[in-house]
């Protein structure tokens, strides 16, 4: 099993420091949203988000000190229709929500108050509120709901839209996103993201499950949208069980972070009220980065390390598929003085392979620019 | 991404520039093409904000909705977006030329050559991005199956007039969008893309300003900075220099100006409602229009920059000269618009939600084969595109050294020239495997026969040579010809054929009900004020 699933919550105090003093002592740590769910799906391998995320630091506030303002925002257009609907969902104590289940008379819905202080007041209250109601016969619907889960040997808070909890001790993730279910079908990509977030409160609900007797989690979720270009909602089972696995194996390979932070110099700090700019961006350069293309629609910190990226010539920046075919060969610089045979061993495929590439391209574009005068096919306009 | 291409992205890379993926056009660019540049409300499917559209660079028609959230306010731009779309695509409908199709004739069963319309022409729609191709459709979805007054004088809240038909045109280009190698609805983004390599990853070259910055930079800028400023320069308000290019706009617009707009178009609105004297209500009206001009300016000024980007792409596709093939593809496209052209015409219904099972299956298998015809097409078009499948063993170009006649050993023996050919390439070849040129447009077909020992190929030459003993002149290479042959076919073969939608077995639901009439969508109190 891995180390996630194992090891409690419990974080050698030595590692909460020292996460503590990264963040700054005076700053809260940020709860793992959605956005950071999907960086860590999108590019598990990256230590410096790890760190990061881990030590609850403020990404946005951090790429703004740094030159590179994150260009995430959300619409308040987009968030009052986001609330309304998912208001609209939980309408009726919660019977609209069992009504898609297929559940027509559920008889008492019980809807406990999950209100306590700090997040690990909530993680315990929902811990209860989830015995309570396995326990208890009858439908439970419980109203976002805070769980914990270990990433890299750090606890992150989590906080689904909703929990169902069956009267036979099932519990069911309920997602509620406002992008439209138009025919039955919704946008694979934006379903797929819905998927990958609903798979790591299963995660973190088979945590607090393995204590509870008689508790089982569902391995598929919930997921409710508008149906098609109306505000009623509508929803769908989505399997999850193979993004769960996914996960649980990023989760499991993911670098513990108190080896990342084991591994940097004394006095780094990522306090971003307190440190300067430079001394932020040294901090930050101190640990190492995995930029590729996807971090754009992922974290926040994405046009920061692209720039270093760039600078270095690393072959990412182009695509990740793009060091497949190189073997070797990083830098954009090296690719190209092996294809011009200035530097690089002849007998290296992927080298033998970029010279007649190139040596081909060369030759077509010659071709095609000896067929002048270009004959200028031209519509009239 | 072949090795070719992302060499030429790193060339890119180094030169700062973009650098060609292709030395042709490889799809269709209008004379008189229809620009659509739409922008959406952010959380809702389905409500327009705003557009332009036209096919005058300098004169595009600007609709706004200053609240989309209304019903009457959304029908409104519909029906205006109809007045221009429709005029504009039945300018093409009437202009034919004959042409033959082959039928089965019922009677028979046999093959029948039928005499029919084929528009001369058709109307082309572009957007400046793949989102925006997708947009189409969805407006096309939530517009075909309203019900006007005249359709249902029951209907709760009646579309105006031409709106469903509308409808159905964009879901027919949507839907033509998704096969390879039309140019029915082309996104700008798409187009460059087909024919630049910039220094940057596909993720990032969806952003239109982005990619103009490439391939078009100002003053010799490197490409990189030009676009770093394209996709998060901001003015002193905190606006985008280069808007996204739609649908969504940016939540910083939405949230700084966009929305205190809104608020006051809504207040004034309230306040007209409210006017209890002639007076009041004057004052109300003016204050209405002010701020529905100012909704109108802001939604405008997101939309201008990327209707120049949208010409300014066109403007750079047009100095490439067309593919050859192009034409071919484009009579294809002519064939799909004089259809629906027709479908309309006969009083059929909107396309339905759902295909049906033999209807899908058609649409899958017309769309491979125009994706395999696409392959062949652009690699026997374009030298750049043949080197990328001579790299990867698809294709060689040989010199031909030396051409040995042979024949078949029947009672009327045919030709089968022996042709002797050197290359550097390396092709993929076994014995008997098929290789193919163009001659004169039409494919000629050989066989590999074996490597000679200096390392040269045999070709044996199958086919094109006339019934005559004597292969047809020209129809034989020459020694010292330079021939590029494809391992490929050029055309692709059509698959099996598929049954009537009467006859879909079982395992595939059945035939069709044909009394299934498609609902249109049920309306929702949330839709209004």
């Amino acid at each position: 099993m891995s180390a996630s699933q194992d090891s409690g919550l419990s974080r050698p105090p030595q590692t909460t420091r020292i996460l503590a003093e990264l963040r700054g002592p005076t700053v809260p740590p940020r709860p793992l949203d959605a956005r950071a769910l999907a960086a860590l799906a999108a590019n598990p391998g990256c230590r410096r988000r790890a760190l990061l995320d881990g030590a609850g630091v403020d990404k946005s506030a951090l790429a703004a000190k740094l030159g590179s303002p994150a260009p995430f925002g959300q619409s308040q257009f987009a968030i009052v229709r986001g609330n309304s609907f998912e208001a609209k969902v939980k309408a009726d104590g919660g019977r609209e929500l069992l009504r898609l289940i297929g559940v027509e008379e559920p008889g008492t819905v019980s809807v406990p108050d999950l209100a306590a202080a700090g997040p690990q007041g909530r993680v315990a209250r929902t811990a209860l509120a989830l015995r309570e109601a396995t326990g208890a016969d009858g439908w439970t619907l419980l109203d976002h709901p805070l769980l914990a889960l270990e990433v890299a040997g750090s606890p992150v808070y989590l906080e689904p839209d909703a929990v169902v909890v069956r009267p036979d001790g099932g519990w069911t993730v309920v997602e509620i996103k406002s992008f439209p279910m138009v025919d039955g079908a919704a946008d694979a990509s934006k379903v797929g993201a819905a998927a990958r977030q609903a798979a790591v409160y299963v995660l973190a609900l088979e945590r607090v499950a393995a204590l509870t007797e008689g508790a089982r989690v569902a391995q598929s979720v919930l997921l409710v949208c508008p149906k098609d270009f109306s505000n009623v909602p509508t929803a769908s089972v989505v399997d999850v069980r193979k993004q769960r696995s996914v996960t649980r194996r990023q989760l499991a390979r993911l670098t513990r972070i108190d080896e990342i932070a084991a591994a940097l110099p004394e006095g780094v700090s990522f306090d971003v009220a307190e440190r300067s700019p430079e001394e932020l961006t040294a901090a930050v350069e101190c640990v190492p980065h995995q930029y590729a293309p996807e971090c754009l629609a992922a974290c926040e910190l994405a046009f920061h390390c692209r720039s270093r990226a760039r600078e270095a010539g690393a072959v990412e920046t182009l695509g990740r598929s793009v060091r497949g075919e190189l073997g070797g060969l990083t830098t954009v610089g090296a690719v190209l003085a092996a294809a011009r045979g200035e530097e690089g061993d002849p007998e290296d495929p992927a080298v033998a392979a970029l010279r007649r590439a190139r040596a081909l391209r060369q030759e077509a574009l010659e071709s095609a620019a000896a067929r002048t005068p270009r004959e200028h096919v031209e519509c009239p306009c | 991404m072949s090795l070719i291409s992302t060499l030429a992205r790193m060339e890119a890379v180094e030169s700062g520039r973009a650098q060609p993926l292709a030395t042709v056009r490889h799809r269709r660019l209008s004379g008189r093409p229809l620009v659509l540049v739409p922008l959406t409300t952010a959380g809702e499917a389905g409500a327009p904000l705003g557009a332009l559209v036209g096919t005058d660079p300098e004169e595009p028609r600007l609709l706004v909705v200053a609240q989309p959230r209304d019903r009457d306010l959304r029908f409104a731009f519909l029906a205006e977006l109809a007045e221009e779309v429709l005029p504009y695509i039945d300018s093409f409908a009437d202009v034919v030329e004959a042409a033959e199709r082959s039928e089965v004739d019922p009677e028979t069963g046999k093959k029948v050559k039928v005499e029919v319309e084929l528009c001369a022409d058709a109307p082309q729609l572009i957007v400046p991005s793949r989102a925006g191709v997708e947009y189409l459709r969805l407006l096309g979805r939530s517009t075909r199956f309203r019900r006007t007054a005249e359709q249902d004088p029951e209907t709760p809240f009646p579309a105006p007039p031409r709106v469903p038909l509308l409808g159905r045109w964009l879901t027919h280009f949507g839907d033509r969008a998704r096969v390879p190698g039309s140019s029915l609805l082309l996104s700008a983004t798409d187009l460059l893309n087909r024919h630049w390599a910039t220094g940057q990853s596909s993720l990032e070259d969806q952003h239109l300003g982005a990619l103009l910055a490439w391939i078009d930079p100002h003053d010799g800028e490197p490409g990189s900075e030009a676009a770093l400023r394209a996709e998060v320069g901001r003015d002193s308000e905190g606006q985008l220099l280069c808007p996204p290019a739609g649908p969504a706009t940016d939540p910083a617009f939405d949230n700084r100006l966009l929305a205190p707009a809104i608020e006051r178009y809504d207040r004034a609105r309230q306040a007209v409602g409210a006017a209890e004297d002639g007076e009041a209500a004057e004052r109300g009206l003016g204050e209405l229009h002010r701020a529905e001009r100012e909704v109108r300016r802001l939604v405008a000024s997101r939309m201008k920059p990327t209707w120049e980007a949208v010409w300014r792409a066109i403007g750079l596709l047009r100095e490439l000269p067309e593919g050859a093939r192009v034409e071919d593809r484009w009579t294809r496209d002519r064939w799909s618009f004089t259809a629906h052209r027709d479908r309309v015409t006969a009083g059929e219904p909107p396309q339905p939600r759902r295909d049906d099972a033999v209807t899908a299956a058609r649409k899958l298998a017309a769309r491979e084969q125009a994706q395999g015809q696409l392959e062949a097409q652009e690699a026997l078009d374009d030298p750049l595109v043949l080197a990328g499948r001579r790299l990867s063993g698809e294709a060689f170009t040989a010199e031909v050294v030396e051409v040995t006649m042979a024949w078949t050993e029947s009672k009327r023996p045919a030709p089968r020239p022996l042709l002797t050919v050197r290359t550097e390439d390396r092709p993929h070849l076994g014995e008997k495997v098929k290789v193919f040129r163009s001659l004169d447009g039409k494919p000629q077909s050989a066989e590999f026969v074996r490597y000679e020992e200096d390392g040269a190929l045999l070709l044996r030459i199958l086919d094109r040579m006339g019934r005559s003993k004597e292969p047809a002149e020209g129809s034989v290479p020459e020694k010292g010809e330079r021939i590029a042959w494809t391992l490929f076919e050029h055309d692709q073969r059509v698959g099996p054929q598929l049954p009537e939608a009467e006859e879909t077995p079982w395992t595939h639901g059945g035939p069709p009900r044909a009394d299934a009439v498609e609902l249109p969508d049920a309306v929702t109190p949330e839709d209004v004020l």
